[in-house]
Formats: C-alpha cells, sequence, structure tokens
C-alpha cells in the first residue's frame, strides 16, 4: 500500500496527523501535510484509510499496488 | 434516476426553509422529512432567495468538496438568509464579504496558506497548558461567584470567557475589550437584528481591528497578527486591509462557536447521567470520543456552509445548475441515519469523526483542532472540579438562540 499525498491540494485541517501520526505530520514551515512512511504496512491500513476518508481536500489517495 | 430541472417547479410550491426546533437538542422536524428521498429539495429563505437543501451525508461532503461551488456572499444567488428588505442596504452588503470563509480560491488558497502554520496539530497542543490555566481561572471565579448557593450562568463565567481569551491571546487582542466583540458579534449574526444594524457591527468590528493592525504595525508584537504581518513584509504581500479582514473573521469564529459547544454540550451531558457518569470514570479514553459526539449532535453551524454552483452539479439525482444556490446542511448530514446508526441519539462511544460540523472541502474549519482542546480541557475541568454540578432550570426552559446563524444558549444558570 502506497499514500498519496498532494501538498498542492493539502488545507493543513490537521485530520491525518490526528488519525495516524506515524504516518502523518505538518510540516512546521508550511502546516501542510509530511508523510513519514510511505509505504506503511498492514498495521497501519485501517488507520491510513481512515485519514483518507476525512481529509477534508482530497490530498490523499491509496495506490494499490 | 429522474433528472429534475428546477425551472418545471412552481415557485409557491417550494417550502420555507425550516428553522422551528420542537425540541431544542433535535433539527426542526422538517428535516427527517426533507430527507425522506434523499434528493435535494428547493426552498425559500427569509431572504427571499431560493436555495437547494441538501441532507444526505454523503452529498454534503460531495458538493463541499466539488471545484464547481462558490462561497463568495456577493454572487446574486448566494444563499443569504438574512431578511434584506432594501435594495440599497443589499447593495452595501455586497461589501460584507468575510474573509477566508467568503473567498474562493485561488484567492482563498493563499490567504488559508498564510496562516495554516498558526493552527497545526501540534501548535495548538503546544496551547494546552495556557488554555488548561485560563479554564482553570475561569472554574475558580464560577466557583467563587456562586459559593452563597444562589446559581451562576455558565455562559458568562466560562463559556463565553474562555474561548475569547484563548483567542485574544493567540491574535494579540487585548481582551479588556471583550464587551465590545462579543456584542458586535451577537448582532452580525442575529436573525432579529434590522440589516442596518449587521451592517453597523461589521464596521465597528472593521474599524477596530484596522486600529489595531496598524498599531501593530508600527511595533509588530508575538502574536498570530504580528507574525502575519513580519511574514507579509518578507515575503512582499503584506496587506493591511487583508489582515484586518483574517483577524476579524478568526476572533467572531474563535470565540462565539467554542462557546456555544460549551453550554450545549454541558446541558447535554448533565441531562444524560449515565453517560456522564461513564466519562467522569475514564475521560481519557472517551474525551476525544465525546467532544467529536458533542460536535455532530449539535452541528451549531448549520448552514455556513451555503454555496452557489459555478458549473451544472449532479447530486443525488438532480441537477444543480450552474449560478443556483445550494445550503449543504451539516445538522442534516449529521443525523443521516445512512451515515450514522440511531442518528438522534447522543453516544459518545461511537466513532463521529466523520462528521460534518467543522464542514468539509477546502474551506472546513481552520481552527477545529483548537476547538477540539478548548471542548476537551473545558469539559474535563468542569465535570472533574465540579462533582455536583446541576442545572439551576429544567433544560427545556433554557433561552435558546434559535434566532442565530450559529446555535447556542444565551443563560445556563448552574448550581452545584
Amino acid at each position: 500500500m502506497r499514500v498519496i499525498a498532494d501538498r498542492e491540494v493539502c488545507v493543513g485541517a490537521g485530520q491525518c496527523v490526528l488519525t495516524e501520526p506515524d504516518v502523518f505530520d505538518q510540516d512546521p514551515e508550511d502546516g501542510r501535510v509530511l508523510l513519514l512512511i510511505a509505504e506503511p504496512g498492514k498495521t497501519y491500513e485501517d488507520a491510513v484509510r481512515e485519514a483518507c476518508d476525512l481529509c477534508p481536500s482530497g490530498a490523499l489517495s491509496i495506490a494499490e499496488d | 434516476m429522474t433528472q429534475i430541472d428546477a425551472s418545471e417547479l412552481q415557485v409557491d410550491e417550494i417550502p420555507a426553509f425550516p428553522t422551528q426546533r420542537s425540541c431544542p437538542f433535535h433539527p426542526p422536524g422538517e428535516y427527517a422529512e426533507i430527507r425522506q428521498g434523499d434528493t435535494p429539495v428547493r426552498v425559500a429563505l427569509p431572504s427571499g432567495r431560493v436555495a437547494w437543501l441538501i441532507t444526505a451525508h454523503d452529498q454534503v461532503r460531495q458538493v463541499l468538496a466539488s471545484p464547481h461551488v462558490s462561497s463568495d456572499r456577493g454572487r446574486d444567488n448566494f444563499p443569504i438568509r438574512f431578511k434584506q428588505p432594501d435594495p440599497e442596504i443589499t447593495e452595501k452588503f455586497k461589501e460584507f464579504r468575510p474573509s477566508l470563509i467568503g473567498v474562493d480560491p485561488p484567492f482563498h488558497t493563499r490567504l488559508r496558506r498564510s496562516v495554516i502554520t498558526e493552527f497545526t496539530v501540534r501548535r495548538t497542543r503546544e496551547l494546552r497548558p495556557r488554555v488548561q490555566e485560563i479554564v482553570d481561572g475561569a472554574v475558580d471565579d464560577l466557583l467563587e461567584s456562586g459559593k452563597d448557593g444562589r446559581p451562576v450562568d455558565l455562559v458568562a463565567k466560562v463559556s463565553l470567557p474562555v474561548p475569547s481569551m484563548v483567542i485574544c491571546e493567540l491574535l494579540g487582542v487585548p481582551y479588556a475589550d471583550h464587551d465590545f466583540f462579543q456584542d458586535r458579534t451577537a448582532t452580525l449574526i442575529s436573525f432579529k437584528r434590522a440589516p442596518e444594524d449587521g451592517l453597523k457591527a461589521f464596521h465597528d468590528l472593521g474599524d477596530y481591528f484596522r486600529d489595531l493592525v496598524a498599531r501593530k504595525e508600527k511595533a509588530p508584537t508575538d502574536d498570530l497578527i504580528g507574525r502575519l504581518i513580519v511574514a507579509g513584509r518578507e515575503n512582499g504581500d503584506h496587506d493591511s486591509e487583508e489582515l484586518v479582514g483574517l483577524a476579524q473573521l478568526l476572533l467572531i469564529a474563535g470565540h462565539e462557536t467554542t462557546a456555544n459547544m460549551i453550554s450545549l454540550g454541558t446541558v447535554a451531558l448533565l441531562e444524560d447521567p449515565e453517560q456522564l457518569r461513564a466519562l467522569r470514570e475514564d475521560p481519557d479514553t472517551l474525551m476525544p470520543k465525546a467532544v467529536e459526539e458533542l460536535l455532530r449532535f449539535f452541528t451549531i453551524a448549520d448552514t455556513v456552509t451555503a454555496r452557489t454552483a459555478t458549473a451544472d452539479i449532479e447530486v443525488g439525482g438532480i441537477t444543480i445548475r450552474a449560478g443556483e444556490g445550494l445550503i449543504a446542511s451539516g445538522l442534516a448530514a449529521n443525523r443521516d441515519p445512512h451515515a450514522y446508526p440511531e442518528p438522534d441519539s447522543l453516544d459518545i462511544t461511537r466513532n463521529a469523526r466523520n462528521h460534518v460540523a467543522f464542514g468539509y472541502g477546502v474551506h472546513q474549519c481552520l481552527g477545529q483542532n483548537l476547538a477540539r482542546l478548548e471542548l476537551d480541557i473545558v469539559y474535563r475541568t468542569l465535570f472533574g472540579r465540579v462533582p455536583g454540578l446541576t442545572l439551576a432550570v429544567p433544560a427545556e426552559s433554557l433561552s435558546y438562540k434559535d434566532e442565530a446563524l450559529v446555535y447556542g444558549i444565551n443563560e445556563v444558570p448552574v448550581t452545584w
């Protein structure tokens, strides 16, 4: 599972960080999403899917490859 | 699915936008009727305008995330709820274009980006010790005022002062001016006030911030307004008037909303002793869920999520035409039985995190993490420090803000 984070779309709501701080952070410079783990394993799958669903701007997606 | 063309409907068939609640804890009864069929319906607003009311959770998220909607209050069909009987005043209201919530990308994108770092999850968490001090001070004041056993107003002692002090410190606004800005905010969002009074309140706040920004431009202070002045000058895009609008919006949005959630959440929990007992026993597990559930349950800014379509949008089997107004009702969406089992029950153990009480799309509340922090600390402190807290009057006889853009309670007399 590969996570794609589009920093051009991100509005910095912080929903992803609240959902899974191991995978997502906010850049202290601009507040936008930072991926801490680009290919999170099974342990994170549910949380990553929830973060993608909660993201208000559509900045997060999952590439199933 | 059948496509309905709005022009085929007769105007006199359009029902008025429902606003009358029969129970203070639940949406107007018509919301449930409108929801049957999960198709957007047209409603007539007190301003005389007609808008599509969207009630299904997935459709509300769909339209708010769409790039084909505009938040610009100046558009001809924007679903304004306030009565505007005088065309001259309607014209003047075109200036009434709130910062952030009333602007579209790409301008909105630049403006929001200029201020995101102030509201990140990490920055907000760093505020916890200071917010706890402010809450402790407010609860001290509440306890002191009621030590003779007489009822004390929770709104005056805790609900309003806490978020007002927090946002004042963050922005760099003197808290001593709270009577002024609380009064003007209440006027601004009231449906009962005369249009010219709303305009005056807006201008008063603008003048206040124009003066404050001018002072901080001379000597920038270490607060949000000061930091934006410094950053804007470094980037070469400092714009005084833009900052005045932004600061004004952040102050209004930062105190009135959270204040109402403090009051409503406290009353709802006091009315539900079993859930309150569970929450008091295990706040670390239950409080974050309780905060989300209370946000879902009350959705106090139900219709702030109004838009105008800028292209034809297919939603729930109908076509909303470019130029038509729509209201993506957060309250209806958050009571959608397809999204939440038993939506009209307050259940602090459910996962309500996908509620739309903070909106959705690029305009989703900038201060949501600060609001969560304040609600978490206030509920913990209030219920932790005041074990005998109780309403001095029945919940149903309280004065609720049915006549305002943001729902809440005017006064909450409590004893302990």
